[in-house]
């Protein structure tokens, strides 16, 4: 890049590090250096920016960021996080799989999971067909900035007529000892009439400093492929995660993706589905629970670009003390696509007077016979609800843990997978206490 | 068991009860009747200690306890229950969660040990029985999508469950066809014992064919205007609740 950059900014100083480092990064250096362009042209959004409005993402980003990863992690502090006792476990230490703290023995014929560099390489055609497909660098700038500057994350593939029936758990976690900015990249491709389940968790382990994640991942589900996705994000108060999803959906096929978002000092996660053929299904599950300073931004877009498909989203939060949480869920319905149901809802409960919830639904729909609705809804926990559990001897706090579990049991009994669901209503329970 | 003298309340500065005197005592049925508005589920919720309600004079003294200084989930767990007019729904919350969580914070209260899961169980299937329950109802959420008739069982199931000293049965006849009404009633009967007292609202004679009280209450713009055997219910139903405006208004 010829133009002079100031590097006492975040910007200048992403620039000078892409440039220093591109030559020894993976994959396409053409693809690299035109992402930077497009990051160069887009910048950090500021709150200016209608998408980022309520993400305070220029005002992180200020100070000093390293942006080496290292891997200090041990099998002792990864274990704990192993929840799902009957899992294939990945390891993304600070963006890099690490195959040594992975469990990927036995992994059945027509699956692969490996590292997104030796998947360029080993998986070569694949990973043309679909890297960088989805996940458009002109659309967003994060997703430019991790396309220019991403050093590894997770690859997995699942064969045509393939089934997995053990979950697929890829843990990200932060470990890092000085304030680093993390560009983690994903590529899932679920092929024709296969099907899995794949969580997503991200975790802090002993992290000293903050560690601000662009992660970005492509999901590809096939004609007729059925995958379950699942998001837990649970990372500290050092924890800055901006996390960009980006799926695309063939014929017949059914995608489910839930996102718990229970902890954290920011999440901002930009989920988008693009439904490509017709007759298929799409499921949004997302819950949020917030406290403190926690700012947790979902933006969601569902893209019915054929006839005959299902879109089903339920978005639900809890949010108390200063927290700060959006939901912005835009559904475009093109031309062609007539017969779509497509449904929204996103139902908040605010617990405290300083708490913030900014709900946004965008329908944009240019096909006549369509069934479509949307709804949203903020309010205070019901004080009927309240009175009728004390009156039958429950104290005030525990009558309202009851009534935040009731509210968030409608997302948390979508999840399919049985010690999950356990999981999550135990640390949902903690969020309570 | 349940004192209360000149007790005036109001809500959002209203004054809806102007000077009640009750006295209950332990073993007995008590009725109370009137026309709509006179004050009826207003009692009953400054009984069980609705916040919206302000007490603005007078006293209730349940068991020795001053009642008004203590807060709702107290009351109960000193063993006053209120069977709700308009039982809610609560989506989400399972009834056996509900009561499992009442019990063990009642009997934390009462600094009793937590009931273990087999007595809980063996508890439930009891009372369940007693109030001629469907086990399918119990398995699901709080009242939701329950029929009127089983929100009103669902009352006297959790009244069975919890087993309190003084139960307010408010308007529990209300929207009962005459089967449903035997048997909350029923149930209630059976629960009844010498150490324990009832409350019931209502509106219509009805219920107390079923329910027998001993004594019967006229309340009346805030008042109990007229108090008798149960009897008295009875020739209410005959000569209206205009019988007793005339009166009232007479005395006035």
């Amino acid at each position: 890049m010829e133009t002079a950059i100031k590097t006492s900014t975040i910007k200048g100083k992403l620039i000078f590090e892409f440039e220093t480092s591109k030559l020894f990064l993976f994959g396409n250096t053409q693809l690299r250096d035109q992402a930077m362009e497009s990051f160069y042209k887009q910048g950090i959004p500021t709150r200016n920016h209608e998408e980022y409005k309520y993400t305070p993402i220029s005002s992180i980003l200020k100070g000093e960021f390293d942006f080496s990863t290292n891997k200090n992690c041990t099998d002792e502090q990864i274990e704990p996080l192993k929840f799902l006792k009957e899992a294939y476990n990945v390891i993304i230490e600070n963006g890099i799989f690490v195959e040594g703290l992975s469990n990927l023995e036995n992994l059945p014929k027509g699956v692969t999971i490996c590292s997104l560099v030796n998947a360029a390489t080993s998986n070569s055609a694949l990973f043309e067909k679909h890297y960088a497909q989805y996940a458009d660098i002109k659309t967003d700038p994060f997703i430019a900035l991790n396309t220019a500057m991403t050093k590894d994350g997770v690859f997995i593939h699942i064969a045509k007529n393939v089934i997995i029936e053990k979950p697929i758990h890829v843990i990200h976690i932060s470990t890092a000892s000085k304030s680093t900015i993390i560009h983690p990249r994903n590529l899932i491709v679920v092929d024709e009439n296969a099907q899995a389940k794949i969580i997503e968790s991200f975790e802090t382990v002993d992290s000293k400093a903050k560690t601000f994640s662009n992660a970005v991942t492509e999901i590809v589900v096939d004609k007729h492929a059925i995958l379950d996705h699942y998001k837990i994000q649970d990372e500290n108060e050092l924890g800055y995660l901006m996390n960009t999803t980006q799926v695309i959906q063939k014929k017949q096929s059914v995608f489910s993706t839930h996102t718990f978002t229970l902890s954290g000092a920011l999440v901002r996660n930009n989920l988008t589905l693009v439904l490509d053929d017709e007759h298929i299904e799409s499921h949004l599950n997302g819950l949020y629970i917030t406290a403190g300073n926690q700012v947790v931004d979902n933006h969601t877009v569902v893209d019915h670009r054929k006839p005959n498909c299902n879109s089903n989203e339920l978005y639900k939060g809890i949010i108390d003390g200063k927290s700060t949480a959006t939901f912005n869920g835009k559904i475009f319905v093109r031309k062609d696509a007539q017969k779509t149901n497509a449904f929204q809802s996103n139902k908040n409960i605010l617990l405290s007077e300083d708490g913030t919830i900014n709900t946004k639904p965008q329908l944009e729909i240019y096909a006549d016979d369509v069934k479509c609705s949307h709804g949203t809804s903020t309010g205070k926990l019901d004080q009927e609800k309240i009175f009728y559990l004390q009156a039958r001897g429950i104290g005030l706090t525990n009558a309202k843990k009851l009534l935040m579990h009731a509210f968030a049991s409608e997302v948390v009994n979508t999840v399919k997978i049985e010690a999950l669901c356990d999981y999550i209503e135990g640390k949902i329970a903690k969020t309570f206490e | 068991m349940l004192s209360i003298k000149n007790l005036h309340a109001s809500i959002d500065g209203k004054e809806i009860l102007r000077g009640i005197n009750l006295e209950i005592k332990a073993g007995e049925v008590h009725a109370i009747m009137g026309p709509n508005g006179s004050g009826k589920s207003t009692l009953s919720a400054v009984l069980a200690g609705r916040s919206e309600y302000e007490v603005t004079e007078g006293e209730i003294i349940y068991n020795g306890i001053n009642l008004l200084e203590l807060e709702a989930e107290d009351r109960a767990r000193e063993g006053i229950f209120l069977a709700f007019q308009y039982p809610i729904e609560i989506p989400g919350v399972s009834n056996i969660n509900f009561l499992k969580t009442a019990i063990g914070e009642i009997r934390a209260y009462k600094g009793l040990e937590p009931l273990a899961a087999k007595e809980f169980l063996t508890l439930m299937k009891e009372k369940q029985k007693l109030v001629e329950i469907d086990k399918a109802l119990i398995s699901r959420s709080i009242n939701e999508g329950f029929s009127g008739g089983e929100k009103k069982r669902n009352e006297i199931f959790q009244m069975a469950m919890l087993e309190p000293k003084l139960s307010i049965l408010d308007e529990t006849d209300s929207g009962l066809d005459i089967d449903a009404l035997r048997i909350v009633a029923n149930g209630v009967n059976k629960l009844k014992s010498k150490d324990n007292a009832t409350i019931v609202i209502t509106h219509y004679q009805r219920l107390l064919d079923y329910i027998i009280p001993d004594v019967v209450h006229v309340l009346y713009n805030g008042k109990i205007v007229k108090t008798g055997p149960k009897e008295l219910a009875l020739e209410l139903e005959e000569k209206g609740y205009d019988f007793i405006k005339e009166v009232e208004e007479v005395e006035a």
